[in-house]
């Protein structure tokens, strides 16, 4: 199993049956494909639509007006809704998603998120994800551990500008759950044959060990 | 006996009398759905430049807002993303289109306010971040907000599935988008629509926009796609 393919299995046993789901493009997208048999969730996309599926098949209708989050066309599950970006926000802001996904260029130990804006870099805009952090109930960070050059993502202090402030709950790596607590960053699990020296000294940030972790599978 | 509605439906040259260049235009759609692609196509055959717009991001290259942005009609654009169409950000980064960036689910709370009659607007998205910068923070309750200042536009281009001649209108799946918001929020509403039938085809409950909000309606075309 490559890292991607863990972090996205680890991730998709976070939600409950009936959940509220918003995933992020790329790796959060494919938790999609681990979502346990007796689970159900609901896919929002912030678009205006809960209960939105994957592309249409070969054969099946493709309807432009009926799209994901990245513009491409999409389809609708029996029983799902499609509503204006205003509703859209407004379930998102409220607290009415359950778990949003996301990827991150740091988090830090106060949870706070920094995955919009790279200064000096070309910037596309925050679309969404501002709002999601903020709103959603559980903030789920799935990335990498560390950058391209053995970095650790995972601060002391974010550097960059944030998206949100105090807002992700749990940051999900190849190596281990993490959740972030009052008291700092939990470690929580640890990927198959990790070791808690290793991810000690792959991360910056402050964690803290309690007697009993689990295993990521 | 109650009178017969008069009929909005116009030809898109009356409604282009209404573009102007150096107006404010809100424009709806996500990515590329829900795009009044008549309308925008109309004005850049017009000529209007100058603009400044309101709208989540600028579609993909080439089409719908990307239009606009191919043939250098937008001077500043208020939106939440840019990142689908690459031309954007080339123009950006080379200086060519100012952009001021908003949160999605803020920009949405500006333009209600901006309908509605609402002076602005408490929301946590952005505490703590660059969007703090130069904004008043609200303590109610023990909680923090920025306070977030309507938007308002000269004229709103709106895209809908159906139209009845007076203007109420009935959107199609995700391309209701940011249209039934932007109709509220500008002086004049133009209103693109896919097929427009006669005052009383639609049921009432049904009807998203209000045709009170609307002020023309020209025959559109159904959404292109990505």
């Amino acid at each position: 199993m490559n890292a991607k393919e863990l972090i996205a299995r680890r991730t998709a046993k976070f939600f409950k049956d009936g959940d509220v789901v918003n995933l992020g493009i790329g790796l959060p997208t494919q938790v999609m494909n681990y979502i346990p048999e007796d689970v159900d969730v609901w896919f929002d996309s912030e678009n205006g639509v809960v209960g939105l599926m994957s592309a249409p098949g070969e054969g099946q209708p493709v309807d432009f007006n009926l799209v994901d989050a990245s513009g491409f066309p999409g389809t609708l599950r029996v029983g799902g809704c499609c509503f204006s970006s205003f509703d859209s926000f407004g379930l998102i802001r409220g607290g009415h998603v359950a778990y949003t996904v996301l990827g991150a260029y740091e988090v830090d130990q106060h949870g706070n998120l920094a995955n919009w804006m790279v200064p000096g870099k070309t910037c596309a805009g925050m679309g969404g994800a501002m709002d999601l952090v903020t709103g959603a109930k559980n903030v789920l960070i799935t990335m990498i551990h560390c950058d391209r050059e053995g970095n650790s993502k995972i601060k002391k202090q974010c550097t960059l500008p944030l998206t949100g402030a105090g807002v992700v709950t749990h940051i999900i790596t190849e190596l281990c759950v993490l959740e972030v607590t009052p008291e700092g960053l939990v470690l929580r699990e640890l990927a198959p044959d990790v070791t808690v020296e290793e991810v000690v000294s792959k991360t910056e940030a402050d964690l803290i060990i309690p007697e009993k972790i689990g295993c990521m599978l | 006996m109650s009178k017969l509605p008069k009929s909005k439906v116009v030809t898109i040259d009356q409604a282009m009398e209404h573009c102007y260049s150096g107006m404010t235009v809100m424009i709806p759609g996500f990515v590329n759905c829900g795009v009044p692609e008549t309308l925008i196509k109309a004005m850049i055959e017009k000529g209007v430049t100058d603009l400044d717009v309101i709208s989540n991001n600028t579609s993909v290259k080439g089409r719908g807002i990307g239009r606009l942005v191919h043939e250098n009609r937008i001077k500043h654009i208020t939106c939440s993303h840019i990142g689908s169409n690459t031309e954007t950000v080339e123009k950006v980064v080379a200086g060519e289109i100012n952009v001021t960036f908003t949160p999605q689910g803020t920009l949405c709370e500006r333009m209600r306010a901006g309908g509605a009659g609402i002076g602005g607007v408490l929301t946590p998205t952005g505490l703590g971040t660059p969007m703090q910068e130069g904004k008043q923070v609200i303590e109610v309750n023990g909680k923090k907000y920025l306070l977030e200042l309507p938007l308002h536009a000269d004229v709103a281009l709106i895209h809908a599935w159906k139209a009845d001649k007076m203007g109420n209108l009935i959107y199609r799946r995700t391309a209701r988008n940011f249209n039934p918001i932007m109709a509220t929020a500008a002086d004049f509403v133009i209103v693109e629509a896919e097929e427009i039938v006669e005052v009383g085809m639609l049921e009432p409950d049904y009807i998203m926009t209000p045709g009170c909000l609307v002020d023309m309606i020209v025959q559109g075309a159904p959404t292109e796609g990505k």
